[in-house]
């Protein structure tokens, strides 16, 4: 046996290799100390996520049992029947956390470009700084400036122009209140966007200069350099940069609670109360007393496992997919 | 200067002699007291908690106020000394106790409707408005019904909207119960408990909650507890009693109420205050209660949990009105002194 050469090294590194095959006996100690540390992290975290799926199913049977898969899709939340169904939370949770990605990804990707291209260098540090520093903000904090600033905003100002514009899509229907689905997405897009803005602008620094510099050298704009040179070899951070503001839209508890209207209804508009699964889980989880009760509740957290599971997995196919078309940096 | 810190290390020095220096009546170690529950009526309890301990240092005592739901299933799963509860226990979840609980009726609180209407103050409400308002069947400040019940009143043309709490509480739980009992449409359509699914509304989180999207909307209305109301300042409705008086709700329209119905409350305490005979009872009130299991598991902790509760029941009642919480009536005590002398360690009484 000889000792490996940097291409299997590359190879060894790559998640697709089997590093049992690499611990071999040419490994020295301290390299398998090192390697079955990191393996006994990796496998702490699977091993986490499966007892808190395990425990949940176990907390949900009896509601699993009494419901079946009607569960997903029966529409009423009735705790003094007894009736339980997830069918407006997972929408609730779905559609706010989507109208939030459609709001704030557009705009942080802005911010991002603007960031890593645009600004002045004597701007870049402090601007990015306040960038994040909004990430850092409590989640009270924001859903307090919902009820109090946003939710009146939107009732007054943006609802009637909307209807007025919009009112024959049914998106844009009904009284307009200002909490509801319309102020929650709003506020996740809010608070997403400092996370998909900071991590987009990291990866378009990574960026090589030379790209720019070719881009630039051909006659391109600084338009035309961001869309050629930058934003294709950034595309994969930046949907890695989505799915975490998405991770952090879905889990979202407080503020949307405290804007969204607490509604366990279904409606095509926007202007409507709806719920999503934390904020019913939050609501109602402290006073639930009877075990069917509780039992329908814990079945709600394994339905956020469950959305939360299958668009992270949409995006990362995504990510795959946008990866492949863009060899070349990767990031996020 | 000098002289001033001075005196207050003096001060301090006395009162630290004071504390370390029990009455000679109670002497030895520390006893620790877990309760949890009701959110409700922390304030008071925590109040009751702090107060006690001047009169008797061993008692330490911990509430934790995590809601009457997790206090009702820390008491029957025993990892309290005793819980707390907005509600009255039902059947149901009694017979899931592992041994008897008693019920002990420690104050009394209300719920108020408020609302906002910039320039309105004083609306009357009857029973039969309220349920119509949360039924959805009156939807505008318009509507002639309110109109009749509020003749001197100018009430603007708006929507009328409603807020509940979307959280589950003792608060929705007393307020529902008002509805189902007056409205049977109400209690047909929806019934009562912590959790309902109201017909029409937006849900707001906690009272404060309510009151946050109440004040941010004109031509809001829901409900909120009293002291809450009280200590925030909120607008809040007359409301129509059974005498078909209009009455406001307050510290002595509560205890008007709890006295009305002391004669009629049943052996175990277990009862429901809402829509009381008297007319300066206030309709929309409720006992809260502290749970315990009879047979005290330890006789020290038993002793000491009588002891805290019995003090409660008697000179804990004087510092309720003061925190907005109204005292139990003196029809009542004899009664609860009774259930009290029911608690017992290893057979032998505590009190």
């Amino acid at each position: 046996m000889q000792r490996p050469n940097a291409l299997d090294l590359r190879r060894a590194l790559t998640p697709s290799a089997s590093f049992w095959a690499w611990t071999g006996t040419e490994a020295n100690l301290g390299d398998r100390l090192f390697h079955g540390a990191a393996a006994l992290c990796a496998f702490g975290v699977v091993a986490a996520l499966a007892g808190m799926g395990v425990e949940m199913i176990r907390a949900s049977l009896s509601s699993i049992e009494r419901f079946g898969l009607g569960f997903v899709t029966e529409v009423t939340w009735d705790p003094v029947r007894e009736l339980f169904g997830a069918a407006p939370f997972i929408f609730g949770t779905i559609v706010s956390s989507l109208l939030a990605l459609a709001i704030a990804v557009p705009v942080a990707v802005g911010v991002a470009i603007f960031l890593a291209e645009l600004a002045p260098a004597w701007l870049r540090t402090p601007a990015s700084f306040v960038v994040e520093l909004l990430a850092a903000i409590p989640s009270v904090v924001y859903g307090l400036w919902g009820v109090f600033v946003l939710a009146p905003w939107l009732r007054d100002t943006v609802q009637p122009a909307l209807a007025a514009a919009l009112g024959f899509l049914p998106f844009f229907g009904g009284p307009a209140r200002g909490f509801g689905m319309l102020a929650g997405g709003l506020i996740l897009a809010i608070m997403i966007l400092p996370t998909i803005a900071s991590v987009s602008r990291d990866v378009m620094v990574a960026v090589p200069t030379s790209y720019r510099e070719a881009a630039l050298a051909l006659g391109a704009t600084r338009f035309e350099t961001v869309q050629v040179a930058v934003l294709p070899h950034a595309k994969a951070g930046i949907v890695g940069a989505v799915i975490l503001g998405l991770g952090r839209a879905l889990g979202e508890t407080m503020a949307v609670t405290m804007v969204i209207g607490n509604r366990a209804e279904i409606s095509a508009s926007l202007f409507a109360p709806a719920a999503t699964l934390a904020s019913v889980i939050a609501n109602e989880y402290a006073e639930a007393t009877s075990d069917l009760y509780l039992a329908a509740l814990s079945e709600l957290g394994l339905m956020l496992f469950a959305v939360t599971l299958i668009l992270n997995i949409g995006a990362r196919l995504l990510v795959g997919k946008v990866g492949r078309a863009a060899p070349g940096v990767r990031g996020g | 200067m000098h002289k001033s810190v001075r005196l207050s290390l003096v001060v301090i020095a006395v009162s630290m002699g004071c504390r370390s220096s029990p009455p000679a009546t109670v002497s030895g170690a520390p006893i620790s007291l877990q309760g949890a529950g009701a959110t409700f009526p922390y304030p008071l309890y925590s109040k009751w908690v702090a107060e006690y301990q001047k009169r008797d240092p061993r008692v330490r005592i911990n509430y934790q106020s995590i809601g009457s739901g997790g206090g009702i299933r820390q008491i029957t799963e025993r990892t309290v000394d005793f819980g707390a509860s907005d509600a009255p226990m039902n059947d149901d979840e009694l017979g899931r106790a592992p041994a008897k609980l008693i019920h002990v009726p420690t104050a009394l609180g209300a719920v108020v409707v408020t609302y906002n209407l910039p320039g309105v103050s004083g609306l009357k409400l009857s029973a039969e408005l309220i349920a119509a308002v949360f039924l959805g069947e009156i939807s505008s400040w318009a509507d002639p019904m309110i109109a009749a019940a509020n003749p001197g009143l100018k009430l603007p043309a708006g929507p009328l909207m409603v807020t509940y709490r979307s959280d589950g509480s003792g608060t929705t739980a007393v307020f529902t119960e008002y509805l189902a009992k007056v409205s049977p449409a109400w209690k047909e359509k929806v019934g009562s408990g912590k959790s309902v699914k109201f017909p029409v509304g937006l849900g707001a989180k906690g009272n404060e909650g309510v009151a946050g999207q109440i004040k941010a909307t004109p031509g809001s209305l829901g409900y909120v507890e009293l002291a809450y109301a009280k200590q925030a300042g909120l607008a809040f409705a007359l409301v129509q009693n059974r005498a078909k008086a209009f009455v406001a709700p307050s510290v002595d329209s509560v205890k008007a109420a709890a006295a009305a119905v002391a004669d009629t409350i049943p052996d175990d305490l277990r009862v429901s205050i809402v829509d009381p005979p008297g007319a300066d009872a206030y309709p929309i009130a409720s006992f809260t209660y502290i749970l315990a299991y009879a047979a005290q598991p330890d006789a020290v902790k038993g002793k000491a949990l009588a002891q805290f509760l019995w003090w409660a029941i008697h000179d804990g009642q004087l510092l309720a009105p003061g925190l907005d919480y109204a005292p139990l009536p003196a029809a009542l005590a004899l009664r609860i002194e009774a259930k009290l002398k029911l608690l017992e360690a290893n057979g032998a009484p505590l009190l």
